[in-house]
């Protein structure tokens, strides 16, 4: 596309400048976290004598593992009971297209555009009244119920595109909805939920604002929520904030590198979708 | 889902703590959000957010996707994919304590500017009433780059590479098939972006917490941290209410029209 060599080479600058700014916010969390730490570090420079016990004792500090074990616990109940929920949900939008429909996915678009925030007060209410008000619970069914548009539509989506023909041959074969939904459609639904489960497990996990607003203490919240309670805790160190804070990324880079193909597909996806 | 949905269009019709007994106060609660200095300012700056959510990285996402393009497809061009699409998965609490860490009196910003004997500039960013809105907001940028990049990149590998072919035996610039080829055919993709980008920056509340709270002063406020400080802090139940099915329609009345635009120009 780009024809002559100047051009090539603007390009290539301006790409790896923007590279380099992208980097240096992680780099320069990194190169703080490493900083003795009753230190007060300046800006960029990296260590002399690097501190890796710092990230030993921001976990222990931060009490990490009780935070990744709530955190689980969330993920376990939100991401397999919203997947199963949309699955049927969009079996009945996208194939066996029941009346009513057409006005239900329009609720559905609707509920995509709707930011938590607009919600966020009486849904601490409805927690409040349920009585699970700082606990996990006031974070898993909220959650579940507001991942429900998106994960609707999404599967709605794929099952649209499974060919009728399919479904008509497994009925001549004698096979009832139920067996045809087993039996044919669930195993050709298998990259659309792991893409699906993917999205909603990083959601979640990233989860701030619900964690923060329905539990109190920030030990029973997701790891993301939990990073205002190590701001406090570790205002007197930099080095420690920003150990604890890489801790909690690490995760997620983990699983995007491990998934980054499906993941990208998926979020775009998804993008183009919502 | 619902049910919140019309309990707050309830609550918002009402005066209540939270505890004690309520009161019917029909719109005033609506009355006081589009009187209010303080509510109006922070929808205020959630537009200016937009500069920084949507503008910036949806023009250096086609900038850098056509960039990207144009190297042959390798290591380097998949792996500052990779890179570029590294903040769009941390968490945003995360960022905004990278980012406030940049942006500290001692921080990577300030130790830039000293070191090219800029050093009159450097301030506490997030601090200065001036600069703490648009440093929010380009932490924005910095988040949102990625993924509209990665988004532009497979729109143009959908356009016809024979219109490409074309406009270059035309001998036209690289300007020129920016413009005439590239942003047309990826429509679509930009409407989608903006949409996406439009209801991040309505609805900013983590980045906002972990950096400023809102400060200094009010100057960088947003609906988000309004109604979280209205409802919670002030038990204000009613009028936080109401702000947030402001926030919803404004959400709306931002998006319906480039959805509308996007579908007709594909007719």
């Amino acid at each position: 596309m780009i024809v002559n060599k100047a051009e090539v080479i603007i390009g290539r600058v301006v790409l790896v400048v923007v590279l380099v700014l992208t980097l240096i916010p992680l780099v320069n969390m990194l190169s703080a976290a490493l900083q003795p730490a009753d230190t007060n570090p300046t800006g960029l420079t990296f260590p002399t004598d690097p501190q890796w016990i710092n990230f030993v004792t921001a976990f222990e500090t931060g009490n990490v593992w009780r935070l990744m074990g709530s955190s689980l616990f969330i993920v376990i109940f939100v991401v397999p009971i919203s997947l199963l929920l949309a699955t049927l949900a969009g079996y009945a939008l996208g194939n066996l297209r029941m009346r009513g429909g057409r006005f239900v996915f329009l609720f559905l678009i609707l509920g995509l555009t709707i930011p938590f925030e607009a919600l966020i007060i009486p849904l601490y209410y409805q927690m409040q009244g349920l009585g699970v008000l700082n606990t996990q619970w006031a974070v898993i069914l909220p959650l579940i119920g507001l991942y429900m548009p998106f994960s609707v539509v999404w599967m709605r989506a794929h099952f649209i595109g499974v060919p009728p023909e399919l479904s008509e041959a497994a009925r001549v074969d004698g096979a009832t909805t139920l067996q045809e939904f087993r039996r044919i459609q669930l195993p050709l639904a298998r990259p659309a939920l792991s893409a699906l489960a993917i999205l909603l497990f990083l959601w979640t996990w990233n989860q701030f604002l619900l964690p923060v607003v329905l539990i109190s203490d920030p030990l029973d919240r997701t790891v993301a929520g939990a990073l205002t309670f190590f701001q406090g805790q570790y205002s007197s160190s930099i080095p420690l904030l920003n150990a604890g804070a890489l801790i909690i990324i690490v995760p997620t880079i983990v699983v995007f590198v491990i998934f980054q193909r499906q993941f990208i597909r998926a979020l775009l996806q998804g993008a183009v979708k919502g | 889902m619902i049910y919140p949905l019309f309990a707050g269009i309830q609550y918002s019709f009402y005066r209540w703590n939270g505890v004690g007994p309520s009161e019917w106060v029909g719109l005033a609660n609506y009355i006081r959000v589009f009187t209010d200095e303080t509510l109006l300012g922070s929808i205020r700056n959630a537009f200016v957010l937009i500069a920084f959510f949507t503008i910036i990285p949806v023009a250096a996402g086609l900038v850098l996707a056509t960039l990207i393009r144009s190297m042959r497809p390798g290591p380097f061009s998949s792996l500052s994919q990779t890179i570029l699409f590294l903040p769009q998965i941390i968490p945003l609490a995360a960022a905004g304590i990278a980012w406030s860490w940049m942006y500290a009196q001692t921080g990577a910003i300030n130790q830039l500017l000293n070191a090219i004997g800029l050093g009159f500039l450097a301030r506490p960013w997030l601090g200065d009433f001036q600069t703490a809105l648009p440093a929010v907001g380009l932490i924005g940028s910095w988040v949102l780059t990625g993924l509209c990049t990665v988004l532009f990149l497979t729109g143009i590998g959908k356009i016809d590479q024979s219109l490409y072919e074309a406009v270059r035996l035309d001998g036209a610039s690289w300007w020129r098939e920016f413009v005439t080829i590239t942003i047309p055919g990826l429509r679509q993709e930009i409407a989608v972006l903006v949409t996406i980008t439009i209801i991040a920056a309505l609805s900013s509340f983590d980045l906002i917490y972990t950096t400023t709270l809102g400060g200094p002063g009010r100057a960088t406020l947003v609906p988000g941290i309004s109604i979280f400080r209205i409802g919670f802090t002030q038990s204000n139940v009613g009028l936080a209410s109401a702000f947030g099915i402001v926030l919803m329609a404004l959400v709306l009345a931002c998006v319906l029209p480039i959805q509308r635009l996007a579908r007709a120009s594909d007719k």
